[in-house]
Order: C-alpha cells, then structure tokens, then sequence
C-alpha cells in the first residue's frame, strides 16, 4: 500500500520550487518520505487552488530513467464529500496522489484528462506540454486500441512502458478502451470474442487477453476495463447483452492483471436503461476494483436522459472510489457530470475546436463576473471564435487577454488567422495549446466553485450566457 | 550596408565569421531553414531557439499573395508578424514564380505570370520585388534576378546573365532601406565559367553587403556544381558573406564550406522529415521502414535533441506518415542536425581543427571509403587531405 502524506508532499513541493533543478527528475529516494495515511482535512488541495497557475521549467534535455513498477500506483481520495443534497448533491472534490514515494504533486479532481494519439497529444510535443497549467496538464488519457498495430507490446515492454516511451515520465496516463476521435465502438461488429473498434486502419477486435497484453506493456497509472459499449438506440436484448460481456470481461481482466485490480476501473455500461444501468453498477462495485469507468455515454443519449442515467449509476457505486467518464466533451456536459459525481472527464472537445480553427474564449471567472458583463459579447459566439474569420487579419491582440499561454503570451489572432489560411501545421499546435490551457482553467474554475460551495450558481451562471447566445443567434419577429 | 562581417577563424579557403544583422548576431558556416509562409511547418519559435536556428527564410512569393506585403508593413514588418526575434532572409520570388507557375514569362521588364489567386496577368519587376520585400523587413533581401535551370544550354543563359546584372542595378535603385536590411546580389552564368566571371565582377563592382551564388542545386552533376561554387568563392570578395542557394544535403554544406562558403538554405531537411526520414551522420534513416518498428535506440545516439534524448526509432515509427507529431519530432530532429553541423563547422575552423571534422564526417558517412569522385576532387582544391577516408582503387 503506497500512500501519502499531504503535509509532506508540500514540503518537497516547497523545496522543488526553491531548488535550482526545480522539478526533479528521477524519483528521489523511497527512505525519503515516512508513509503515512493521508489526513481527513483536505488542507493541501485548498492551498494548491488558491496558487497561481504554476507551470513547469522546461525540459528539453531529459536523460531517461526506468522507473520500477511500485511507484505507478495511484492514490484516489476524497477531499470535500458531495452534499448530499440538492441538483448539484452528488458533486464532489477529490485528489489523485501518484504512490510509491515521487514528489509529484497532486492532481485534483473533477479533473480534464487530456487526449492523445499514442500517448501524446495531436500537436502538443512535450517541450511544450511543459507551459501547461501544472499540475492539471500532468493527467493524460491513453488508448490502448492506438496500439493494436505498432509499436508491438514486446517493444513496449523493453522500452519501459508508455510514461518511457512518450518522454512524459512524471505525468499520469488513465487508460480507457477507444477514444472519442478516431478508435469508436463499433458495437455491431462487438461478439463474445471481443470488442470491436472503427480505426483508421480498419475495423479492429480485441479481445481481453490482448487489450491486457497492451495494458501490462504501457503500464498506465490506471486503466478501465474492456467494455462492450453500446449506443442508446439499441434494443434490450442487445443491451442485456452487453452487460453480461462487459461483466465477463471486466473479470477475465482482472484475471490477468498483475496487480489485481489495484489500477482498474470497472466498466459499467447498460444502455439508456435505468434498472440495467443500476444492475451492472451494483455487480461491478462487488469486484476488487480500484475506481469505475461509465461507458456507453456520449454515444447517442439525449442530455435531459443522461443526468437519470448517471445519478443512477453514481448513487450506487461507492462514495470513495474514483469515477471516470469518456465523451462527455462540452462544457455543459462536463458541469452535468460534475453535478452527478463525476471525477475525470475525457474530452475531444479540444480536438475538433482546433481542427475547425476556433479558439475558446469564454470568461473563466464566472463567479466573480457580474452577469451583465458575460451577457456582453464581442463577437458572434460567447464561447469560441472562428479564426478563419477575416476579421481576425490585423487583429493584433492576443486571443484571450492575459492568458498566460504560450500562445497568448507570443503570438496575436492576426497570425493565426494566416496560418490557418494557408493551411500551416503550426495553426494547429498554437491552437490546440491555448485550448487545453483554458479548458483546463475551466475546471480549475469548476473546482474552485466546488470549494466555495457555489457550484450550483457557477452551473447556472454559465447555463444562463450559453442560453442567451443562442436566442440571439436565432432570429425572431 | 546593415551588417558587419568579420572572419574568426580559416583553413585555406574555408572560415568561420560573425556575422552582425540588425536583428541577430549569426555564426557561419550556417544553414538556414526555409520557413516560406511565415513559419517553419510544425515548430514554434521557442523550440527553433532552443535548436539554435539563427535565422530563417521567407519566401516574398507566398507572403505577399497571403497574407500580402501591405498588411506585413501595417502590422510592423515579418519579425514582429511572426514575433521571431533572431534573423530572417527573404528571396526576391523570382524562383518561385519561375518554377511553380505555369505560363510564367520572363522580359527585361520583369516576370510576367498568371496570378493564382484570379488568373490575371500579373509582373513582378525588381522594383516591385524589392518594394515587396522591403515593406517584409527582413535582415537580408535578394535581389531579382534571371534564373535559369543549369540543366538549360544555349545563348538564353547569357541572355540571363546579362540581364541579372542589369536588374541588379534596378533593385538597388529602388531599395528604400539600406540601413536596416541588405540587398544580396546573385551570381548567374549557368555552368559556363566566363559567364559565371562577368557576373561576379560586375556585382563585386557595385559593392553589395553579401552575394549569392545562384541557380545550382537543380539537377546539374555534382561535379559541374562543385566547380562553379569554388570558382565564385575564389572570385568574391574574402570581407562579405557568401550564400550558396538552395543547398542542404550535409555533404554538399561540408564541400561548399571548405570551398569558402558561408551560408545555406535548403528545405530538404524538414520536407524529408515529413516523409519520414531522419538525416543521421551516417547519412539517412528511413523512419517508414518496417525495420524500424522494433528498433529501441534512438534516431542518433551522437545527438542531443529532445527527440533523441526521449524517443526511441520504434516509437517514432508509428508515428510517422499517421499523425502530425510524427513530422513535428522528425523536423525538430532534422533541424537540431543541420544546426549541430553548422556549430560543427563553424567551431572546428574556428579552433583549427577542420581538415580533422572532414575527414571525421567523410568517414561517418561513407564507412566503406567509397568517398564520391567529386568529393575527392573538390577537397583537392580546398586543399584538405583526405586520402585516408578512400579506400584504395582496386587494381
């Protein structure tokens, strides 16, 4: 059992940010650090919120280290319970502590778990992923579907696992089945061999010994189970029918796993059905698992059903276990999960917004603005902006005003509006920087509400600006 | 003239400078990467600093049809546009014109073209090249000049000459700053050496900062490219920078150098990297080949770049070709090379030890000793020994 103390964790912290290599490098000694359980006031998670956005010294020339296995292991824990009560009972603020004696901070939760393509994100090499908001920007999403093909799992291994083999070994890697990109669930093509995925090279299936051939080999920090995701227009029989196999597999998994349950997130599906959801909910908290993934959302449910569908899910599962949802990508989304429990978020949101050239501009301060001021728009969408715009070609100013990205604080929308006009990869990069920045402050702002226990007003607040947009965006007589 | 050129180290024809621009102090020998819409595909400006790029191209072509001269001048020049703070270059957009465009016509007036944008006839004359350029506001600026494929014979190439030179007069009539940026001139003349001379004492007459060596690199035989870059070194002034155009494979930097050039611009090395292949010492890895799905070493072990000091040539494989990050990691690479040869170079003359990184690098390269004819001939008139690099001719 690796865990932690939060009194001594910001003691390193202190000493990283005095020291002159600020951030070490190679996990420190284990004699370092007494174990000790972690204290039931959740004194550090506050003191790190109130900080300033914090990022890292850059880290051009790392020297590999191999990491032993122990130190992989998360720490999920609680830090402010959910009321209870009200629409937004079920939210709750939590801490993900990496295990086995490393000085990483952190991570608190709700939480955005960043996509990637094989471990990095679409443009954002890992020089650079080092100005990211810290240490928010260390929480990565992998999919091992991206693996099927190459490199093989034995070339992983030797490598060292996914943390070696991307260059990222101090962040954190939360394995799911798909992404929401370009590996989606092809439940038609599902058997009870395995799950089938739409890939760019073809539809591919996998079944649980080789999906945990390719966890054991990348060695994520967790890892949800293989699920047999469907979408919610099936029919029931299809839908029982998944359960039973998600069931299977998440116990031929575990089966295989080295390190029994101790990095797994139970696969809970059941369609759009509220007792079949309650069902595989109620079987999957009986396993040893260390936290739950929800799947099957985000694949065809209407967003009024999917508060239901969620709350029936998140009242059964244990208060103290972390939970983990993928596609539910837009900021309304993401307060809808919040508000019903839920801990980590996997969004492509990021992705198609930089792919279209729009870049989120939306004021992440809600609570503290007035609302006549995030009624005030200055351009069509309260949100995002469309680069391509040609308004954009001497606009001289930075994309969101003191943003502390690099892209803000180097480049002005005029520039990006020619790289996207001449169809420059570097669009792409810039864009996709400034985006996970301001999403990620989004949930910065999520959980500073949470601890002001305003979440309730910052949800309707938000609501409230998307809400009237769209009535002006929609002509009337 | 906007720029000090002082020579701190040599080895026969070969030397190290520093050069002084308005934005950037640079050192040479040093390659040049070509950032031809305002940006080098796939890397920002932080991470071509941290590969020690000292200064990058423009191309006037593409900048002023997007996002167009007026608005580079209105917003501050290209520096403050791109906000790169070390040196930029500009070609006049002559070449591009010439070899991208079909139709393209070339008068004493200028170049006549179609326009891509609407398919009117369009000119660009000297004037308006340099206009152009000058509104961009980069460190060095070329002038317009008549380029004409090596690979072309007959009396159009002294046509070409000739004309160059009477262009030259033109732009350097019509620059409006030569006290922030300097007008290159270009040395014409095909293949042919009394054309190539003309052309050099008539440009080394109007006493330009720095000249160009043009219209090689496309297709003539080494041999024929070798000897025009050695007769024009020879011929130009020793106190102002020489600029062979276009060149990039390592090995023709290193001859050209210990011929007495100085600087160099190509886009071999990042439009290779997004093909999928890595410049290596010994030459090129091909990062597609299935071979390289289990390799674990690096793409270089004897670099330092982020990308090889992280990734492996397995990982980098399935990468490659699939997503963006795969061309990305390959440039970065590509450039953290040409930029460690350019200090190689610069540094080796500089502390006398040239003739030794040749001989180092022609055996990295070609192991066997199957050092190219040309080589051999070319160091011959740099005057460095390489004798030990070649294997003996078999009898």
């Amino acid at each position: 059992m690796h865990v932690q103390a939060a009194k001594t964790v910001s003691h390193i912290l202190h000493n990283c940010r005095q020291s002159e290599n600020s951030y070490p490098r190679s996990y420190p000694p284990k004699t370092l650090l007494p174990f000790l359980t972690p204290p039931k006031t959740p004194t550090l998670s506050f003191r790190l919120a109130s900080a300033p956005i914090k990022t890292r010294e850059p880290n051009t020339n790392k020297t590999k280290s191999k990491v032993s296995i122990q130190v992989r292991l998360m720490r999920f824990v609680v830090t402010k319970p959910s009321a209870g009560a009200g629409a937004a009972g079920k939210a709750r603020l939590g801490a993900l502590y990496l295990g086995g004696g490393g000085a990483a901070p952190p991570i608190e939760t709700p939480a955005l778990v960043v996509p990637t393509r094989r471990g990095l994100p679409s443009f954002i090499s890992r020089d650079l992923l080092d100005r990211l908001p810290y240490p928010d920007s260390l929480l990565l999403h992998l999919c091992p579907i991206h693996f099927i093909e190459c490199p093989s799992t034995r070339t992983i291994k030797n490598i060292g696992g996914v943390h070696e083999m991307v260059g990222l070994q101090d962040h954190f890697f939360i394995a799911s089945p798909g992404d929401s990109v370009e590996s989606l669930p092809e439940h038609g093509g599902t058997n009870k061999i395995g799950a089938a995925f739409e890939t760019p090279s073809g539809r591919r299936l996998i079944n649980p010994k080789d999906y945990m051939d390719i966890i054991s080999s990348t060695r994520p920090n967790l890892w949800a189970s293989l699920a047999d995701e469907v979408p919610a227009w099936v029919t029931e029989k299809r839908n029982r029918l998944s359960i039973d196999r998600t069931l299977k597999w998440l116990d031929d998994c575990l089966s295989l796993d080295q390190e029994k349950g101790a990095s797994t997130l139970g696969a809970v599906v059941g369609g759009p059905n509220i007792e079949h959801r309650k069902k595989c909910a109620t079987e999957v908290s009986m396993r040893n698992v260390s936290g739950f993934y929800l799947g099957g959302f985000g694949l065809g449910e209407s967003i009024e059903e999917r508060s239901a569908l969620l709350n029936a899910v998140t009242n059964i599962l244990p208060e103290e276990k972390i939970r983990f949802v993928s596609r539910l990508g837009l900021p309304e989304e993401v307060l809808q999960g919040v508000a019903a429990g839920i801990d980590l978020f996997d969004s492509t949101y990021i992705y198609h917004l930089t792919l279209g050239g729009f870049a989120l501009v939306f004021p992440l301060d809600i609570l503290g603005e007035a609302p006549e001021a995030l009624l005030r728009n200055s351009s069509n969408d309260y949100t995002k902006i469309n680069l391509h715009a040609t308004i954009y070609r001497k606009d001289t100013s930075p994309i969101v005003d003191k943003c502390s990205c690099y892209t803000c604080q180097n480049h002005t929308r005029a520039y990006l509006n020619h790289l996207l006009n001449v169809h420059e990869m570097l669009a792409q990069i810039l864009l996709e920087i400034h985006n996970t920045h301001h999403y990620l402050g989004f949930f910065r702002s999520i959980r500073r509400a949470l601890k002001q226990e305003k979440f309730e007003l910052f949800r309707e607040r938000f609501m409230e600006s998307r809400r009237v947009h769209l009535m002006e965006a929609v002509p009337y007589s | 003239m906007a720029l000090q050129f002082e020579v701190v180290g040599r080895f026969n024809r070969a030397r190290a400078s520093k050069l002084t621009l308005p934005h950037y102090v640079v050192q040479t020998p040093m390659f040049m990467p070509v950032g031809t819409q305002g940006t080098i595909k796939g890397l920002t400006n932080r991470q071509l600093e941290d590969i020690g790029c000292q200064i990058i191209l423009g191309n006037t072509y593409h900048l002023a049809l997007r996002p167009g001269a007026e608005l580079i001048d209105e917003l501050g020049g290209l520096h403050k546009f791109m906000n790169w703070k070390r040196g930029l270059l500009t070609d006049s957009g002559g070449f591009q014109m010439v070899s991208l465009l079909h139709l393209a016509d070339i008068t004493e007036e200028g170049v006549t073209f179609q326009s891509p944008v609407d398919g009117k006839p369009m000119l660009l004359t000297p004037e308006e090249s340099i206009q152009i350029q000058n509104k961009i506001g980069a460190d060095i600026i070329m002038a317009l000049d008549d380029v004409v494929r090596t690979t072309i014979t007959g009396p159009r190439i002294e046509e070409a000459m000739y004309r160059t030179l009477r262009w030259m007069d033109r732009c350097i009539a019509a620059h409006k700053r030569p006290d922030a940026q300097n007008l290159f001139g270009i040395v014409q003349g095909g293949l042919d050496p009394v054309l190539r001379d003309i052309c050099v004492r008539g440009l080394v007459e109007r006493n330009l900062p720095g000249y160009a060596i043009g219209g090689l690199a496309g297709g003539e035989d080494k041999d024929s490219f070798w000897r025009v870059v050695a007769q024009c070194t020879a011929a130009l002034p020793e106190d102002k920078p020489r600029y062979v155009m276009g060149v990039g494979y390592p090995l023709d930097i290193v001859v050209c150098s210990a011929l007495g050039a100085d600087m160099y611009d190509c886009v071999y090395p990042t439009r290779t990297a997004r093909f999928g292949t890595a410049l290596v010492p010994e030459g090129v890895l091909k990062l597609k080949h299935n071979a390289m799905a289990s390799d674990e070493r690096p793409i270089d072990s004897t670099c330092s770049c982020m990308v090889c000091k992280n990734y492996t040539r397995a990982y980098i494989h399935s990468l490659v070709t699939r997503d963006a990050m795969g061309s990305q990691l390959l440039s970065y690479h590509n450039l953290s090379y040409m930029m460690r040869l350019s200090k190689d170079l610069h540094m080796s003359i500089v502390e006398g030890r040239f003739p030794e990184y040749v001989r180092g690098f022609l055996r990295t390269q070609f192991p066997k000793g199957d050092v190219p004819q040309w080589v051999c001939n070319a160091m011959e008139v740099a005057g460095i020994d390489i004798s030990s690099c070649c294997a003996p001719v078999p009898v």
